[in-house]
Formats: C-alpha cells, sequence, structure tokens
C-alpha cells in the first residue's frame, strides 16, 4: 500500500469512526463484543426465530404488492412449505452426509402419510379403538390415536420402511442405488392407489384417498388447564392455521437440531467418511451396510413425521398427492442449498418450497403485468421444472458447494482469510526482524 | 526377540489363493507373523503383494485356503469386523477423507472402539460426551506421536504428502490394532523421508505391542527394518528368511533383476 493509499485510508476510516459514534454504533458494536463469542452464533438464529414465531401477526399487514413477488406467503402455505424443509433436511441426512443418492425419498412421505390416515381416520370401520384422540365421540369406527403419538408412530414405522428398502438396496453403489431407489419411489404411490380391494379389504381406499383425518389437539383438561387450544381445526383464535404454522416450526426446529446432533456425533462422522472414501472407512472399521441403514431409516424418519402432519393439515392423504417429482424436487433442495449443509437446505428449501406453492405465481402475474405485453402473455409455473433445471445449472456453474456450503467445504475456501475481525491486524513481518509481533497481545506472532 | 514359537504366531495364512477369472493372483501361499513381529513381503509389481494384503483385510475374499488371526477364522469376515478384531491399515494410494480435518480422520479409525448411539447423541447424554472428549484428546495425542502435532483441524487434503502418509498410520493406529499393515508406505517419498518414516516405525515398534506387516517392492526400505522378508514372484513364495540370507538368494535376484543377473 503506497503511502497516499493509507492516508485516504487512514481518513475513511477516521470519518467511519465519528459516523458510528454519532449514529449508536459503536455502542451497539461494544455491547457485541461483550457477549461472549460462544453465545454470539445464537444471535443471528434467535433473532431468525423470533421473525419466524411472529410471522403470522405481521404477514397480514404487509403490503400486496412488492415488486416480483407481490405478497408474502399466507400462513396456510407457509406450512406447507415448511413441511418440505423438514423433508429436505431429512433427506439431506441420506443425500448430503452418507452420500446416498435417493431418489424415492416420497416414498417416504407417502408412507408417514397413509400411517396417520390408518390410525386417527375412521378407514377401518371394523375396528373401534380410541386412544386419546381429542375431538372424536367414541361411538365413531375406526382407529383414532392422539395425533401427537401418531406422528412419532408414522416415523417409527417409515424408519422400518427405509430399513427394509435399504437392506436389499444398500449394497449398491452410486447410480445403481438411485435407480433402485426411483423404482420404490414409483412403487408406493402405485400400490397405495391399487390397495383398495386386497382379498376384499379396503387398505388405502384407492384414487380417493383417505378422508377426513383427525386433527391434532391438547383435549379439554389441557385446555381448561394451561389454555392449549383443544383442537387444531375448530380452533378461534388462533386460528388453525396459525396453530399448523407453529406447530410445524417446532417440528423443524426438532428436526434441525436432531440433524446437528447426528452430524457431529460418532454415526455422523461414520457417514461423512462413508461418503467421502467407502473402501477406506470399511477398513477403518465402520460397518458399512448398518451406518448407512441407519442414514437412511433416520432420513425416512423425518419424512414419515412430515407426511403424516401433511396428512392431518390436510385432513386427508391421497396418492395424487406423492409424485415422483416430489423426490426430485426435495433432491433440487438438497443440491441448491450445498449438501450437507443444515442452514443451507433450510434456505433452499424455503426458496424452492415458496416459489413451487405460489412464488412462481406471483413472479409470473408480475411479469405478465409489468414487463410482458398482453399480447404475449406467459403462464409461469407451467415452466416450473424448466425454471428449476436451470436454477440447478446455474448454480453447478457458478457455486457448486451450494448457497451455504458445508461447514467442511467452507472451511477450504475461507483458508488464507484466518482470524476474525475482532482482532487487531497484523502487517507481516519476518520473524527476525525487530518488533516482530510487536503489536498483537505478547507472544501472539503472526501466521501468515 | 526371537521367541514368536512361545507366543504363538498372530496371523496364520494357509493355502491363501486368489484368482481373478483366470489370472492367478496369488497361488496357495502359507505365510505367517509371529507376535510383535516386523516382517516384510516384497516382490516385484504385479507379484500379488496388494492382493494378499487386501485378502488379509477382508476386501477380497480368498478363492481358497483360510486366515486365522489371533485365533479367530477371519477368511469369510467383511473388513470392519477384521479391523475390530485388531487389524489396522494403510493403502498403497493413499485413501484418507479429503474433506474431513486430520483429527476427524483420527476419530474415525476410533469409531470401532467407541460406543456412543443415536439416541445418547441426540440428548447429548453424559456418558457420550465424555467419551467424545476422551476420544478427541487421545486423537490428538495420537497425531503428535505420529508428528502431526499442528495439523490436527486442517482438512487432509492439504496436508503434504508425507504428511498424508504420517496421518494414515495415525489413523491406523488408532484402531487399536494388535497387527498393523502397511502397504507401500514410502511410496513416492524422497530418500530423507524415507529414513524418517522408517524411524518412525521403528519407535512404532518399540513403544506399542503391535506387529507390523510392510509391504514393498523397493528391497533396499525393508533390509533395514525388517527381522524376516519374505519374497512373492507371479503369487508365488520364492524365498522367506532374515534380510541377509534374501539378498543373496539367487531366485530373488533373478526376479528383480532377470536371470542374466545371476549368471
Amino acid at each position: 500500500m503506497g503511502p497516499r493509499a493509507r492516508q485516504l485510508r487512514a481518513r475513511v476510516d477516521a470519518s467511519a469512526d465519528r459516523l458510528a459514534t454519532r449514529t449508536g454504533l459503536n455502542r451497539l458494536a461494544a455491547r457485541w463484543r461483550r457477549i461472549p463469542r460462544r453465545y454470539r452464533s445464537w444471535v443471528p438464529f434467535l433473532i431468525l426465530l423470533a421473525v419466524a414465531i411472529a410471522y403470522p401477526f405481521y404477514v397480514t399487514h404487509t403490503p400486496t404488492n412488492i415488486p416480483l413477488i407481490l405478497t408474502l406467503p399466507t400462513v396456510h402455505d407457509t406450512v406447507t412449505i415448511l413441511v418440505f424443509v423438514v423433508m429436505a433436511v431429512g433427506l439431506n441426512v441420506v443425500v448430503g452426509y452418507a452420500g446416498l443418492l435417493d431418489l424415492g425419498y416420497v416414498a417416504f412421505y407417502a408412507i408417514g402419510a397413509y400411517t396417520a390416515g390408518w390410525l386417527a381416520s375412521g378407514q377401518f370401520q371394523q375396528i373401534n379403538f380410541h386412544f386419546g384422540a381429542v375431538g372424536v365421540g367414541s361411538s365413531e369406527t375406526g382407529i383414532h390415536i392422539s395425533v401427537w403419538l401418531v406422528l412419532l408412530i408414522a416415523g417409527v414405522v417409515t424408519s422400518i420402511g427405509g430399513i427394509l428398502i435399504g437392506l436389499p438396496t444398500l449394497r449398491l453403489r452410486g447410480d445403481y442405488l438411485a435407480i433402485v431407489t426411483l423404482g420404490f419411489g414409483e412403487i408406493v404411490p402405485q400400490f397405495v392407489r391399487n390397495a383398495d380391494n386386497l382379498h376384499g379389504f379396503d387398505l388405502t381406499h384407492g384414487t380417493f384417498g383417505i378422508s377426513p383425518i383427525d386433527a391434532p389437539g391438547f383435549g379439554q383438561s389441557l385446555h381448561n388447564t394451561v389454555g392449549l387450544p383443544v383442537r387444531y381445526d375448530d380452533s378461534f383464535p388462533p386460528t388453525p392455521d396459525r396453530l399448523f404454522f407453529w406447530t410445524v416450526l417446532g417440528i423443524l426446529l426438532l428436526t434441525i437440531f436432531c440433524s446437528i446432533r447426528l452430524r457431529d456425533s460418532r454415526l455422523g462422522r461414520a457417514w461423512i467418511a462413508i461418503r467421502e472414501d467407502e473402501t477406506a472407512a470399511g477398513a477403518m472399521g465402520i460397518p458399512l451396510m448398518r451406518t448407512k441403514t441407519w442414514a437412511y431409516a433416520i432420513g425416512a424418519f423425518f419424512g414419515g413425521v412430515a407426511g403424516a402432519y401433511v396428512a392431518t393439515f390436510n385432513s386427508g392423504a391421497f396418492p395424487s398427492q406423492f409424485d415422483f417429482n416430489i423426490s426430485i424436487f426435495l433432491l433440487c433442495m438438497v443440491i441448491l442449498g450445498g449438501m450437507g449443509s443444515i442452514w443451507g437446505v433450510v434456505l433452499a428449501g424455503t426458496i424452492l418450497a415458496w416459489l413451487n406453492v405460489e412464488g412462481l405465481a406471483n413472479i409470473g402475474s408480475w411479469l405478465n403485468a409489468n414487463i410482458f405485453p398482453a399480447s404475449h402473455q406467459i403462464d409461469v409455473p407451467k415452466y416450473e421444472f424448466g425454471i428449476y433445471g436451470i436454477i440447478i445449472v446455474l448454480m453447478m456453474l457458478f457455486r457448486p458447494v451450494g448457497l451455504i456450503p458445508e461447514r467442511r467445504r467452507k472451511r477450504e475456501i475461507e483458508e488464507g482469510t484466518r482470524g476474525s475481525l475482532d482482532e487487531p491486524l497484523y502487517e507481516m513481518r519476518g520473524a527476525d526482524e525487530p518488533g516482530a509481533g510487536e503489536r498483537g497481545s505478547p507472544g501472539r506472532v503472526p501466521r501468515g | 526377540m526371537n521367541e514368536p514359537e512361545a507366543n504363538g504366531d498372530l496371523l496364520v495364512a494357509s493355502g491363501v489363493r486368489k484368482e481373478f477369472g483366470g489370472l492367478l493372483a496369488v497361488n496357495d501361499l502359507d505365510f505367517t507373523i509371529p507376535q510383535r513381529s516386523i516382517v516384510s513381503l516384497i516382490g516385484p509389481n504385479g507379484a500379488g503383494k496388494t492382493t494378499f494384503f487386501n485378502m488379509l483385510t477382508g476386501l477380497y475374499r480368498a478363492t481358497a485356503g483360510s486366515i486365522v488371526f489371533d485365533g479367530v477364522d477371519i477368511t469369510e469376515k467383511p473388513p470392519h469386523a477384521i479391523t475390530k478384531l485388531g487389524v489396522g491399515r494403510t493403502f498403497q494410494n493413499i485413501r484418507l477423507f479429503p474433506q474431513m480435518t486430520a483429527l476427524e480422520n483420527v476419530l474415525v479409525g476410533m469409531h470401532a472402539r467407541l460406543k456412543g448411539g443415536i439416541l445418547g447423541s441426540i440428548f447429548g447424554l453424559p456418558r457420550v460426551r465424555r467419551e467424545e472428549s476422551e476420544a478427541e484428546e487421545k486423537a490428538r495425542e495420537l497425531l503428535a506421536f505420529s508428528g502431526l502435532r499442528r495439523a490436527d483441524d486442517e482438512l487432509a487434503e492439504n496436508l503434504s504428502y508425507g504428511d498424508q502418509r504420517r496421518l494414515e498410520v495415525a489413523r491406523a493406529l488408532a484402531t487399536e490394532p494388535k497387527l498393523l499393515l502397511l502397504d507401500e508406505p514410502t511410496a513416492g517419498m524422497n530418500p530423507q523421508e524415507t529414513a524418517a518414516f522408517l524411524a518412525f516405525v521403528g519407535t512404532l515398534r518399540e513403544e506399542r505391542p503391535i506387529a507390523i506387516l510392510l509391504i514393498e517392492h523397493d528391497m533396499k526400505v525393508v533390509m533395514g527394518a525388517s527381522e524376516r522378508v519374505t519374497v512373492l514372484d507371479y503369487g508365488e513364495k520364492i524365498a522367506e528368511g532374515p534380510p541377509k540370507e534374501i539378498q543373496k538368494d539367487e531366485r530373488v535376484i533373478e526376479a528383480y533383476l532377470g536371470k542374466a543377473a545371476t549368471s
């Protein structure tokens, strides 16, 4: 740096400092520095969480003519978006951590939804079994188990499904695994569509699906003592959508929490080792089949919970919901976010699911109103998968590691810019030069 | 040191055979590794050394014959089970986990010795936390022992070639082996690095109660380091004995240098 540049920089620094003092930014910065470092990373998360929890309160007051996106998604749509994010985080365990390309994740979604359909509806008229279900008359036929329990059971049942699918397929590597999972992703919805007459027994009610499915709720006694809603679907206030929104937010948080804890555990290390080099992982004492099956089972668990939740949210499970496209769509979220990166997948999942639910339609109508002439209107949502395809291609070209790359990949990029901004910047001097390292705290030698 | 019969052999391979289609890679090989010994397997390129090695570690299944390690028949066992019994290995062409740090690589090596389960990890049970922090401490010690003190948090792929070799050994040691198999550990090293590495193997031998099997195609390397040398050629054992004898063996010279060299 030349002397003139240095002078200029000093002046810029000084005026920036004055501005910061006047606006109180300095005080904010000082307060920020007082937060112990290990809690600092929590701050953005807690702010984000607060913004998310308060979403139902401000969404109705936001303008409806924001350029390009027009309006924020309704609370009802946000539930669907977050369910997709839960599934993307679950798929991330399989694809991102363990490196197993699964093109049939929708099968887990379907198994979860139908488990809820079986255990919390009047589907099986021959049986009359009630356990903790709220707002269901005791004379109603069918199995009615508390939805909270059903979510858990659906997760476990789907895990078992994942293990059953995994046992024969996980011996395969790479592309072969992808093809077989693709097959399972097709088999499950086909089975569901045709299982309305298994030797006279109606298991899935065919193309009509299972409906209605019980709503979650806390029952009268919890309502009276702590004020929790009796039953989500006829609650007011707060509206059912809001309750479903907060609940799925909780499920998402739990999913993220489990996902982070697993990543940093012995099992998570084993998954990543398998992803990096399967042969070496085996030679280091990692049981390949068992470890991969666990990845499948845990990924399936989250898929199952998400499926069951959607079923109770829509009060129905229908075979048309479990399209092959969903598997690909979820995979797009994982790739776009950065394989293995939880926050990347959450971000990409939110964006893509929003585009899917209403974003593309909104962007399309804004473009039609403002850019395209009346004679050449374009139905943007029709090109949905073309658009996702272009997004993926652009990502692969310009940012192949994903929106928020996984820690280990990011570190690679950041190599060379070590040290945080709080510490004084050193100027490099040779270790034998006088004054080397004297500008920092004693004993700290500049590294470069 | 030369009383392995008293302890019995750590590994006994008898009549091991491996065919790849019509190709006979290893032909009815008998091979033993005494307790706490350091033995070498040498031979020209393509002699079947690595194939034999891969059968010992379960990567290949022997076509015929049996391999008994520490009293357990491991012929049919998968790699992870063999590792758990106490066979650690390195690879001829380095196979670290490139996107994991040196520390994580070593922790992966400890996998079979740790117990932390899924629920324990999710709920962060004290038992699991303690185990993890102990494992980490131990891994750092291992890295320091292997001469990688400042590389703990470096990604494996960013380490220098020599350090990657050392890390592979550290990772193999993390599996707590009774037998350490080193597959051409000095391949690609210059003479100084080779000498340093062999000195490291010497220290290892002194400080830990393990046996070492060294595979090399460079004869000079193994002569100084090993107690017994076995020479393979075309999948067959052509000589076995102390290094000095092997160096004089006509068949060995022939295999390495061709027939004219002996006359």
